[in-house]
C-alpha cells in the first residue's frame, strides 16, 4: 500500500468568487472533487483555470466563498503539505543545481531520507546525470521535469496541475501520463488544467469546462467528457 | 522545532545562492566604499570633524547599502514564483521571512566589517579601543535595517512601481532607528568613548517591536 493510498482527500469548493478590481476571475464556483478523481479542468485563457488551482493550492485567498478539504481529519498539519502543485512557471531556483532544489525542497518538507528520495526521483524525470548542472542552464522541457519532481517529492494526496505538458518532449509527456495514471491509480486526487496534452487528458476521469470564471459543463460520461477534452485541446 | 529546521535550510540556500553569485555583495560593497572614499577626499575632514559628522556618513553609508541589499530579497522569488514553492512545502510561513532577515544581516554586517577599517583609516578615527561597544551598536541597528526593509521587500515586491515603494516606505519608517545609531556610534568616537544605553534600549525596544509585529502578521505580507 503507498502512502497515497492511505490518505485519500476530496476537495470542496463552496460559492468561490475572487476578485481582481473590479473583475471577476471566477464568479461563484461550487465544485466537490471526490478522494481519488482526476478532473481536467478545460477553457479558454482567462477563463479562471489557473486562479482555480492557485486556490486549490491556499496560494490564493478567495475573494468569496470557501474550500474545504475532505474529510478534515485526514489533513495533519498544514493542509498545503498535502497538495503538490505544477505551475506555469517552474517554482525552482535557477541559480541551485537540479539536485540542490529538490533537496532544498525536500528538507523544508521533513521527507525522511531525503537525499535517497531526490536520488530516485532525478533518476524517474530522466536528469540524474545532469543531477550536478544549474537548472539554468536546462531546457525548458528540462525545468519543467525538476518542477514536476518537485511537486511529487513528499507523494502528495492532492496533485494540481496548471498545464502540466508545457515544453515536455513526447518522451516527457508519455512518462508524465504513465506517472499521472500511477498516482491516479493509488488514490491521489488530481484536478489539472489541461492545454492540448492528449495523452495527459486521457487519463481524466471528469471533465469540467470553465468560460469566464465560471463553471459552464461538468460531466463524467464518455461523450460528454470527450467533447469537453477535445475543447481543451483544440 | 520546524520553524527552526526550516529557517536553517532556507538560510543555507540564501547563503549558497549569493556566495555563488555575489551579487549583492559586490554591488553594495563597492557602493559604500566609493561613498566614503569619496566624501574624505571631498572634504578632508580632521580628526575633530571626523568624530562630529563621521557616525552620520557611516549609518547614511549603510542605509544605502541596505536599500540596494534587501530590495531583492523577495524580488528574486518572484522570477520563477518559487515564493509559492516555498510557502506550499514550510510548516511555518515565518520561516521564510526569518531566513530572509538572518542573510540580510549577515551580508550587512559583512559589508559593515570591510568597510570600518578603510573608514577608520581614511577619517583618522581610532576604533581599535572600541571594537565591542561598537560591534553592538552595529548588531542592533543592522538588524533594525533588516527587519524593516525586509518586510517592506516582501510587501513591494509584489506591487507595481515595486523600486519607487520600497525606499519610499522605508526612509520614513527607518528614521528613529538611524538617529539611535548615529547618537550611539557617535557616543562611542568621542574623545572619552561611552556606550549609551538610553539609545541601545531604543534599538533594542525597536528590533523587538518590528519583529514582533511580523511575527504576528508576516503570513499576510507573503501572501499574493
Amino acid at each position: 500500500m503507498t502512502q497515497a493510498e492511505t490518505r485519500r482527500i476530496g476537495l470542496r469548493f463552496e460559492n468561490i468568487d475572487k476578485r481582481y478590481g473590479g473583475l471577476y476571475a471566477l464568479r461563484r464556483v461550487s465544485l466537490e472533487v471526490a478522494p481519488g478523481e482526476c478532473v481536467a479542468l478545460a477553457g479558454r485563457n482567462g477563463s479562471g483555470k489557473t486562479t482555480l488551482l492557485r486556490i486549490a493550492a491556499q496560494l490564493v485567498r478567495p475573494s468569496a466563498g470557501k474550500l474545504t478539504f475532505s474529510p478534515a481529519q485526514t489533513v495533519a498539519g498544514p493542509a498545503t503539505k498535502e497538495t503538490g502543485f505544477v505551475a506555469h512557471a517552474t517554482m525552482v531556483y535557477d541559480e541551485l543545481t537540479a539536485e540542490e532544489n529538490l533537496l532544498l525542497f525536500a528538507r523544508l518538507l521533513e521527507i525522511s531520507e531525503p537525499a535517497k528520495r531526490v536520488e530516485l526521483l532525478l533518476g524517474d524525470v530522466g536528469l540524474f546525470e545532469r543531477r550536478d548542472s544549474l537548472v539554468r542552464t536546462f531546457s525548458r522541457g528540462m525545468r519543467q521535469r525538476v518542477a514536476i519532481a518537485r511537486a511529487l517529492l513528499h507523494e502528495p494526496s492532492v496533485l494540481l496541475l496548471d498545464e502540466p505538458g508545457t515544453g515536455l518532449d513526447p518522451q516527457g509527456v508519455s512518462w508524465l501520463a504513465d506517472t499521472l495514471r500511477r498516482l491516479r491509480d493509488a488514490g491521489s486526487t488530481i484536478l489539472m488544467s489541461l492545454h492540448g496534452e492528449s495523452e495527459i487528458s486521457a487519463l481524466a476521469t471528469r471533465a469540467i469546462r470553465l468560460d469566464a470564471g465560471a463553471v459552464v459543463a461538468d460531466t463524467r460520461t464518455g461523450a460528454s467528457l470527450r467533447s469537453i477534452l477535445t475543447f481543451a485541446n483544440a | 522545532m520546524s520553524l527552526l529546521s526550516n529557517t536553517t535550510v532556507l538560510l543555507g540556500k540564501e547563503l549558497r545562492t549569493e556566495f555563488r553569485s555575489r551579487e549583492l555583495l559586490t554591488t553594495t560593497v563597492v557602493f559604500i566604499l566609493m561613498v566614503v572614499v569619496l566624501f574624505s577626499f571631498t572634504f578632508d575632514p580632521t580628526r575633530e570633524e571626523s568624530r562630529r559628522f563621521g557616525p552620520g556618513l557611516l549609518w547614511m553609508a549603510f542605509l544605502f547599502a541596505a536599500s540596494l541589499m534587501l530590495q531583492p530579497g523577495f524580488l528574486r522569488e518572484q522570477t520563477n514564483d518559487t515564493l509559492s514553492a516555498l510557502r506550499l512545502s514550510v510548516s511555518d510561513p515565518f520561516a521564510i521571512f526569518l531566513s530572509k532577515l538572518c542573510a540580510n544581516t549577515l551580508f550587512l554586517l559583512i559589508t559593515e566589517l570591510l568597510m570600518l577599517p578603510i573608514f577608520a583609516v581614511l577619517y583618522n578615527v581610532p576604533l581599535l579601543g572600541v571594537v565591542p561597544q561598537l560591534a553592538l551598536v552595529l548588531f542592533l541597528g543592522s538588524l533594525g535595517l533588516s527587519v524593516t526593509g525586509t518586510t517592506l521587500s516582501a510587501i513591494s515586491a509584489q506591487a507595481r512601481m515595486r523600486e519607487l515603494l520600497l525606499p519610499l516606505l522605508l526612509l520614513p519608517l527607518l528614521t528613529p532607528l538611524l538617529i539611535a545609531s548615529t547618537e550611539a556610534t557617535a557616543a562611542l568616537f568621542a574623545e572619552e568613548p561611552v556606550l549609551r544605553w538610553d539609545w541601545l534600549a531604543f534599538l533594542i525596544a525597536f528590533d523587538i517591536i518590528f519583529l514582533t509585529a511580523v511575527w504576528l502578521f508576516g503570513e499576510y505580507l507573503l501572501e499574493e
